[in-house]
C-alpha cells in the first residue's frame, strides 16, 4: 500500500526542483520548461488526491490542466521566437527594455 | 510491487527533474523530460488513471515536446552549452527559495487529512473503465468548464498566429 503522503511529498518535491529551475536558469526556453515541471507535479498531487478520495473531480481538473499547459506552451514558444527575432537573444539578462 | 514501482518512478522523477534544471544544453534537459513524462504516466498508472497516463504521453511527451525542441532549433544554441545555465548570484538564492518552499508544503503534508469519499471507488471505475468514468464525468458534470477549455485552446490558436505575423 503506497501511503497518500508519499505521493504528495514526491509532488512537493518536483514543484520545488521546478521553482528553482524557473528563478535561476537564464534560458527562458528553459524557464518554461520549470513552468512544465510544476505543472506536472500539480497534476500529480491531484491525480493522488482524486484517486485516494474515490472521486473523479482531481483526474478532471488534471485534463484541464494538460489542456492549459498546451495553450501556455503554444503562446510562451511563440513570446520567445518574437523575443529572439527582435532581440537576437533567449537571455534573461539582456531583456532590458522595461528599465529605465 | 506497487511500493517497489512506485519508488522507482519516484526517484526516476525527481533524478530527472534535478538534471533537467542544472543540466547545460538545452537539447538535453528536453529529452530528459521526455523520458520524465514518460515516468510520469507510469505514477498516473499506479493512480489507477490509465486515460491520463495516455494524455500525458500524447500531449505532453507527443505535442508539447516535439513544440519545444522545434524552438530551441530555431534560436541560436552555440554559445549557450559555453555558458553557466543560471542567472549570476541567483543560484543560492533560488537553492534557499526552493527547499524553504519545500519545507512549508512538507509541514502541510504531515497535518493533511483527506475530506469525505466520493462515490467513484476503484472497483466502480475498474468496472465501467477509467476512460468512460472521465468521459461521463467531463460530459455531463463538467460540461461548461469543457468548453471553456476549447476556447482557451482557440485563443491560444490565434495568439500564435498573430505573434508569428510578421510586421511590415
Amino acid at each position: 500500500m503506497v501511503h497518500l503522503s508519499w505521493y504528495l511529498t514526491v509532488s512537493a518535491l518536483l514543484f520545488c526542483i521546478g521553482v528553482f529551475g524557473f528563478l535561476t536558469r537564464r534560458n527562458i526556453i528553459m524557464m518554461l520548461l520549470s513552468i512544465e515541471l510544476m505543472l506536472n507535479s500539480v497534476n500529480l498531487n491531484l491525480a493522488a488526491m482524486s484517486h485516494y478520495m474515490e472521486d473523479l473531480r482531481g483526474q478532471v481538473l488534471v485534463f484541464f490542466i494538460i489542456a492549459v499547459a498546451a495553450a501556455e506552451a503554444a503562446i510562451g514558444l511563440g513570446i520567445v521566437v518574437t523575443l529572439f527575432r527582435n532581440h537576437r537573444s533567449v537571455y534573461t539578462e539582456d531583456i532590458t527594455t522595461l528599465k529605465g | 510491487m506497487v511500493q517497489l514501482l512506485f519508488f522507482y518512478f519516484a526517484l526516476v522523477v525527481i533524478g530527472l527533474g534535478l538534471r533537467i534544471v542544472t543540466a547545460k544544453n538545452p537539447v538535453h534537459c528536453v529529452l530528459l523530460m521526455l523520458v520524465l513524462f514518460f515516468h510520469m504516466a507510469g505514477l498516473y498508472l499506479l493512480l489507477n488513471a490509465e486515460f491520463l497516463a495516455a494524455v500525458q504521453i500524447i500531449v505532453y511527451a507527443g505535442a508539447i515536446l516535439v513544440l519545444y525542441l522545434f524552438v530551441l532549433f530555431l534560436v541560436d544554441l552555440r554559445e549557450e552549452v559555453k555558458m553557466s545555465p543560471f542567472i549570476k548570484k541567483g543560484k543560492w538564492l533560488g537553492i534557499v527559495g526552493a527547499i524553504a518552499l519545500f519545507l512549508t508544503f512538507l509541514r502541510g503534508v504531515m497535518n493533511f487529512s483527506l475530506g469525505p469519499h466520493g462515490q467513484y471507488t476503484i472497483e466502480k471505475i475498474q468496472q465501467m473503465t477509467h476512460t468512460k468514468a472521465m468521459g461521463e464525468a467531463i460530459y455531463t458534470t463538467y460540461i461548461l468548464p469543457f468548453e471553456v477549455a476549447g476556447i482557451i485552446l482557440l485563443v491560444a490558436v490565434i495568439g500564435g498566429l498573430a505573434m508569428a505575423k510578421r510586421e511590415k
